[in-house]
């Protein structure tokens, strides 16, 4: 089929034409479509969160009142209390219906074996991380992510589930009062709420650093799916 | 899928990028022309969303007294001004709109009905809260005695100082919103809206107006639905 495609160019190779490389299609349609919607509402909610959060920037009383941070109106988006909650009420329907297509897809499809942390990934997170933090000999790849990031992610997802939660508790307090109860009531669910934001933000960094040393190939397969040569199929094929 | 044509990879490497092409939508809130249509819209989807959530008969949680926040530290919070010189002796509630008997009411009007004191939390906008004792007839039985058409949609304020707020006749007609005229079992004070206030505790704070003078019973809501609605804050506002 594919030969009879090319017929028509006369001086191509025909090693050059059929030339086979190694690739895997990682990221279905569904994960990599979820990706990106949920890093955009991530990015609307933190930035439109600390906004609301700096008109009471506290955990306490009103009266008195004790400022934990003044946090620079540069970070934040909506450019008052009225226009960051109208951010935050947008954009919490496409977090909540990307997490909520994203956890449907994984448990669906069954693709969440390769990314769920597991019992079983917990001996390998030492090794992954003493190569990543302190030059230690790098970890045989044997599977599409290795423990370490299975951690990263699983824990990342739990953090969104933990802000949708601890968010609706914040949004309605009588009506899921008693979803505020596990939480150990509404105060606890305004600290849970902001430490979710605050996991999302330590992961981020760390995301986007492996990404850019990772290079193009492996950016480039959340956005086609494809990722040429992965590491843990050249690998297989050298056995 | 291990080895691939490398310009098969290529083709469906496209393939798979032009399907994200919906998240191009999301870009629309780059826009900035669009960006206060489309956040009002998320607002209005928000506010949709909670009346449905609402429960009529779901009280909002209510406190000991040892858990009431002392008078002295329950906030004056006012938009403009805490005193806008209401004469006490001489004040009236004129109720008007959908009502059997419309009219002046005077305070001891409303004092004569049932007297409901209740410990509820009081929750801001900017993410503070405070428990109080508030005392008063019930929303409700008030507008028994005025002849309330209940089937009407919603219940609108109008205020000594300006402010103007209104709410679904649901959440005026719960058992727990009162027409505040006591709080911690005195009179209400001038900071707090004397002669007569909201007090609902199903509802963020700015919906439980101050120093009230007017209620209308309508079906209709013209361009003023709320002081601060008007700039932004969600109409609903349910808790």
């Amino acid at each position: 089929m594919a030969s009879g495609a090319q017929a028509g160019v006369p001086d191509a190779k025909p090693e050059a034409r059929m030339q086979l490389v190694t690739a895997a299609y990682e990221h279905p349609w569904a994960i990599r479509f979820t990706h990106w919607l949920n890093a955009v509402a991530v990015a609307v909610l933190a930035a439109s969160g600390l906004r609301i959060f700096r008109a009471f920037p506290s955990f306490g009383t009103k009266i008195p009142e004790h400022d934990l941070v003044n946090i620079p109106k540069s970070l934040t988006l909506g450019g008052w209390l009225g226009g960051a909650l109208q951010w935050h009420f947008t954009f919490m329907w496409l977090f909540a219906g990307s997490g909520l297509l994203y956890i449907a897809y994984q448990l669906i499809s069954g693709h969440y074996r390769t990314v769920l942390f597991m019992p079983r990934d917990v001996k390998g997170v030492w090794p992954m991380a003493r190569h990543y933090f302190l030059f230690g000999p790098k970890p045989p790849a044997t599977e599409q992510y290795n423990p370490l990031q299975k951690l990263a992610y699983t824990a990342t997802v739990l953090c969104g589930a933990a802000a949708l939660l601890t968010g609706l508790v914040l949004y309605k307090p009588v009506q899921f009062s008693w979803l505020a109860w596990p939480m150990g009531g509404y105060h606890l669910a305004r600290v849970w709420h902001f430490l979710a934001m605050c996991g999302f933000l330590a992961f981020i960094p760390g995301h986007l650093i492996m990404v850019v040393l990772h290079g193009w190939s492996n950016f480039a397969s959340m956005l086609t799916g494809w990722k040429r040569d992965p590491e843990y199929l050249s690998r297989r094929s050298a056995e | 899928m291990a080895s691939i044509e490398d310009k098969k990879l290529k083709q469906l490497s496209r393939r798979q990028l032009l399907k994200l092409a919906p998240l191009v939508a999301v870009g629309a809130f780059a826009v900035t022309r669009w960006q206060d249509p489309l956040v009002n819209r998320g607002v209005r989807l928000s506010d949709w969303a909670s009346g449905l959530l609402f429960r009529r008969r779901h009280p909002a949680a209510t406190f000991a007294d040892a858990d009431v926040v002392p008078f002295a530290k329950f906030p004056y919070n006012g938009y403009d001004d805490l005193d806008p010189g209401v004469d006490l002796e001489n004040w009236t509630l004129t109720v008007a709109g959908n009502v059997r008997h419309p009219g002046e009411y005077t305070l001891a009007q409303i004092q004569a009905l049932p007297r409901i004191r209740q410990n509820t939390r009081h929750i801001c906008v900017e993410g503070w809260d405070v428990i109080g004792r508030f005392g008063g007839a019930r929303l409700s039985d008030f507008l028994a005695l005025i002849g309330a058409d209940r089937s009407s949609r919603y219940v609108s304020v109008e205020c000594a100082d300006d402010y103007y707020e209104s709410l679904d006749m649901a959440t005026a007609m719960h058992p727990q919103s009162l027409l505040c005229y006591e709080m911690y079992d005195q009179p209400l004070d001038r900071g707090h809206g004397a002669p007569l206030r909201l007090s609902l505790p199903t509802k963020l704070g700015y919906k439980s107006a101050k120093y009230l003078t007017k209620l209308t019973v309508t079906n209709v809501l013209g361009a003023q639905r709320g002081y601060w609605e008007d700039q932004g804050y969600s109409w609903y506002a349910g808790l």
